[in-house]
């Protein structure tokens, strides 16, 4: 079984490594790189949520849905659960993580800010991965006001 | 109550398939991003070194292990302490060099390779090469300068994994030019 630093290294050398070959200085160079990475998080979601057998799929509502992000998810990846869940029960959630693992090496404050989205990136995919095989279709972000304490915000896609 | 149960053994297996699953995705990308296998390989292997020189201080401070005196105390922490704690498995350590400065891991399965198939336009590539790289620059922050390859791999149709590792010299501290 993988130690889970070794997913928090991998992590940031691959956010290194595709940033700079994906990075175009012009403007909106940036949503390239962020889209690879969003991108990769998203099959790895997708992969992780196919695994999971059908009784733990059995949910009542949207919400339990979330309920299991923030729980078993978030607990299987980072080792801990998110801190605070907020819906407003029209298809937007936002879920909050006080000290976020794949920030917490870097600083925490103001510092860094800038440089604070392209280590979301690949977990916005993998929210939005995990919710796609669970049948769901969304639009994750996240934001950074100051770290390591981020906000996802999901919105749920009605088709 | 059994949901609770279920739900725990969920997330303990979803954590052990989620380094396999990224690093699938990385070489997938990779795959994209480079045109031929060898360049790959090349990504691969320094990714690996920069992953090695900062995961060798997560090591020294987790698992207490003292300087290595030789090669071979190296290679019995590389094989039962480090793999182990980061990978999960024990490789066997076997096919030592009469001079003592070359040995063989054996991987009788490589956790990085579940559920993976290499495609036929991709003989070359060399899928778990990040592994040398950890293992190169890892140990050049002990002083070690070491090359790292696979001579044997599942993957390919071997029965095992193999990664050869040779000693190439000790590193002495340097002082920055200036210093002297």
């Amino acid at each position: 079984m993988a130690d889970a630093a070794l997913f928090e290294f991998l992590h940031m050398e691959m956010v290194a490594e595709l940033w700079s070959h994906h990075y175009d200085p012009g403007p909106g160079g940036q949503k390239m790189s962020l889209s690879v990475l969003e991108g990769m998080g998203f099959r790895v979601g997708q992969a992780l949520g196919e695994r999971l057998p059908q009784e733990t799929l059995a949910f009542r509502e949207e919400l339990d849905v979330l309920k299991f992000l923030c729980k078993d998810l978030w607990v299987a990846v980072f080792q801990k659960q998110m801190d605070s869940l907020r819906a407003n029960h029209q298809g937007t959630y936002v879920l909050q993580d006080n000290s976020f693992p794949l920030l917490i090496r870097m600083a925490s404050g103001l510092q860094y800010l800038e440089e604070a989205p392209k280590f979301l990136a690949f977990t916005c995919g993998l929210l939005r991965g995990t919710l796609s095989t669970l049948g769901i279709k969304s639009l994750v972000t996240a934001s950074v006001a100051s770290l390591p304490t981020c906000k996802f915000q999901v919105v749920i896609q009605k088709t | 109550m059994s949901r609770q149960a279920n739900r725990g053994t969920e997330s303990k297996k979803m954590s052990s398939e989620l380094f396999t699953l990224t690093y699938g995705a990385l070489v997938t990308q990779l795959c994209k991003d480079y045109e031929n296998d060898e360049d790959v390989n090349k990504q691969l292997d320094k990714m690996g070194y920069n992953i090695g020189v900062r995961l060798i201080e997560d090591f020294l401070a987790r698992s207490n292990v003292g300087r290595c005196h030789d090669f071979r105390e190296t290679a019995d922490v590389i094989a039962k302490v480090a793999f182990k704690m980061y990978l999960g498995i024990t490789p066997s350590i076997t096919n030592w060099s009469p001079a003592g400065d070359e040995f063989s891991l054996i991987l009788e399965n490589n956790p990085l390779v579940d559920f993976v198939e290499l495609p036929d336009n991709h003989s070359s590539l060399i899928y778990s090469n990040l592994l040398c790289g950890v293992l190169r620059g890892a140990l050049e922050m002990v002083q070690m300068a070491v090359e790292a390859k696979f001579v044997q791999d599942t993957l390919k149709g071997d029965g095992v994994t193999e990664i050869r590792m040779r000693f190439i010299r000790r590193i002495e501290d340097n002082l920055p030019a200036g210093e002297e």
